[in-house]
């Protein structure tokens, strides 16, 4: 038995975590004693108060982040080695607080349901009771949704750093937990909301136990939990191989379930669809970022020597993702559920990214490694799919959103600037030239050509014009169909709603025309730190 | 030590084949607590292999883990059941295509 070392916590690398975390446990706090008239104030204050100063020490932490091995890789590892703060976590910190300062517009939003927020006025009250009447005349609104967003972000912000097993499964049940529950907390459409949170916690619990069984017997196969041990038992092929390949394969059933990869893909277009649109939107876009990061250190860095035995297992998922995602989300009739599908196949887009060539040593002047293509492509996707999903929250009737496709028919006329915005994140999804879609497919699908992964790339390209499909017709029904009898009405948010939305689409747009700032950030970020 | 991972393998596959076999939400969170059960033996006999403590350790945040996700897991099958009257997992099905 090895004595127990304790652990030296490096304050300021951890603190945006640490930041995080404190203003989800005020949010508690407050929630506890304050009056309800100032919750609401306080919460979205406190939120916003604590993304904003977590990201300002990410870019303090960024700018002084120790260089090693000729900038291949900056940062420490923090805690014993558990966290690695280094310059793909900070890109990835970076682009969650963001994606996070936007849900927490989104989810303040009041103005688009006669003063109340989306979230359920009493979410223990039954639907259609008399409690429930009661809470929503009385303008009840569920201000706990705000701590629990805070430990979601916490909990993503923990994900792709984690450097061992055992705190990347917490990381992961973290980040999972609060997102169960907001789920099932919409004010309209109650029983399709509980319904989706049902679905999601039961087959994410499933999920993390095969990550958590896999964890075992990677442990089982290296002796110990952090990564660069993983990776020295891996090169030295030291123990059962057996209980290796077993262990990666669970490991990546969990990982690609929180990604929503084909075949674990089934969750996604039911809970994107009944969770409350705010929740589907930060959700989409910040579990999809967290999960990559955790998804390609776990591969890299303690799977990296073996990367024959994984390589051959996501090409197959990749090919399946895009193909099934493109595909299916063809048939679909409801707005949500088609961008849930084609967030899978953006999910077998970004996976072709993590196929490509790794080690910066192998790269032409002027390559992009697979690491920098797959955080390029993850800022880009996530504000756009954050922004298409704040738009659906903008149409619609006395019922609340309205996101059958044949009623959205003639939305181009009822307000041409909504569905302009709309149409242009659709293009940018399907990746049309002068969006940022298009750069972050062309980054991906290069990377993946120079490592000699070209059927992923067909296929890519093929579902990539699949999808155009789909994104057209939509936008087809808005500008050149005639309007249905009762067709929805766009409602103009306030200026939370319309801020996140005006980012998404400046940022998509900026990123189009100009996305050598942000790949050369991508660069800077370096590789992980084994 | 070969006999705990044998037993463990055997736990997982049990909750596992629960899981996707009965129709009930509470038992098929039953089976992945066995699941877990299943994962926290297995650590602590590869803890006990190696001779380090890490897989111990690890047995209690699984735990802890377990204990936040049953809260979270109840309170959701519990308001799916004041609505629907039914725990089933068959019932929930407004969700689909």
């Amino acid at each position: 038995m090895t004595d127990f070392v304790k652990p030296t916590i490096d304050y300021f690398e951890l603190f945006p975590l640490l930041v995080v975390f404190g203003a989800a446990c005020l949010g508690v706090v407050v929630e506890a004693f304050a009056p309800r008239a100032v919750r609401y104030g306080a919460q979205v204050l406190l939120s916003l108060g604590g993304l904003a100063a977590a990201t300002v020490s990410v870019v303090l932490i960024a700018r002084d982040s120790e260089v090693y091995a000729d900038g291949a890789a900056r940062g420490i590892l923090a805690v014993g080695g558990t966290i690695a703060v280094d310059g793909p976590t900070l890109f990835l910190w970076g682009l969650i607080l963001v994606l996070s300062v936007a849900g927490v517009l989104l989810f303040a939003e009041r103005h688009l349901d006669g003063g109340v927020s989306a979230f359920s006025g009493q979410a223990a009250a039954l639907p259609g009771s008399e409690a429930e009447r009661e809470a929503s005349t009385r303008g009840l609104d569920h201000t706990e949704v705000y701590p629990l967003l805070m430990f979601a972000v916490f909990g993503m912000l923990l994900f792709p750093a984690a450097n061992d097993l055992l705190t990347m499964f917490v990381a992961l049940e973290i980040l999972s937990l609060p997102l169960y529950l907001l789920c099932g907390l919409a004010r309209r459409r109650r029983l399709l909301s509980q319904e989706a949170a049902l679905k999601y916690f039961l087959l994410g619990a499933f999920s993390s136990g095969f990550f958590l069984y896999g964890a075992a017997l990677v442990y089982g196969y290296a002796g110990s939990m952090d990564f660069a041990d993983i990776n020295e038992s891996v090169r030295n092929d030291a123990g059962n191989s057996a209980l290796l390949l077993i262990g990666m394969g669970l490991l990546t059933v969990g990982l690609l379930f929180k990604v929503g990869a084909a075949p674990f893909q089934a969750w996604t277009p039911d809970v994107y669809q009944g969770a409350p649109t705010p929740v589907t939107a930060f959700m989409s876009a910040g579990t999809k970022v967290a999960a990559f990061g955790a998804l390609m250190r776990l591969f890299y860095v303690a799977f990296g020597a073996d990367r024959w035995s994984w390589q051959p297992m996501l090409w197959v998922i990749a090919i399946l993702s895009m193909l099934l995602g493109a595909i299916v989300a063809i048939t679909q009739s409801d707005v949500k559920r088609m961008l849930a599908y084609s967030s899978v196949a953006h999910t077998g887009f970004i996976l072709t990214g993590v196929l490509g060539v790794q080690a910066t040593g192998d790269l032409a002047v002027g390559e992009v490694s697979s690491l920098q293509s797959v955080l390029f492509y993850l800022a880009t996707y996530g504000l756009v799919v954050l922004g298409a999903f704040a738009v659906v929250s903008l149409v619609r009737d006395s019922g609340g959103e309205v996101t059958s496709l044949d009623r959205w028919a003639g939305l181009g006329k009822e307000s041409p600037v909504v569905a302009g915005v709309f149409a242009f994140f659709l293009l940018a999804m399907a990746g049309i030239p002068l969006t940022s879609g298009f750069v972050g497919k062309i980054a991906v699908f290069s990377v993946a050509l120079a490592a000699g992964a070209w059927p992923v790339v067909v296929v890519g390209i093929l579902a990539s014009i699949i999808a155009a499909f789909f994104y057209i017709r939509v936008i087809k029904a808005m500008y050149f169909d005639e309007p249905v009898g009762d067709g929805p009405s766009v409602v103009y948010p306030s200026v939370l709603t319309a801020t996140a939305i005006a980012f998404a689409v400046a940022a998509t747009l900026m990123l189009g025309v100009l996305p050598g700032p942000l790949l050369d950030l991508a660069g800077l970020a370096g590789q992980f730190l084994r | 030590m070969t006999e705990y991972i044998v037993l463990s393998a055997i736990l997982f596959t049990i909750g596992c084949v629960g899981v996707l076999t009965r129709r009930n939400a509470i038992v098929v969170f039953m089976c992945i607590e066995l699941m877990l059960n299943a994962c926290n033996l297995a650590l602590v006999t590869f803890a006990k292999q190696h001779g380090n403590l890490d897989g111990q350790i690890a047995a209690f945040f699984v735990m802890v883990v377990a204990a936040a996700e049953v809260v979270i897991g109840l309170a959701i099958i519990m308001t799916i059941f004041r609505t629907r009257r039914s725990a089933s997992v068959d019932d929930a099905s407004l969700l689909k295509y």
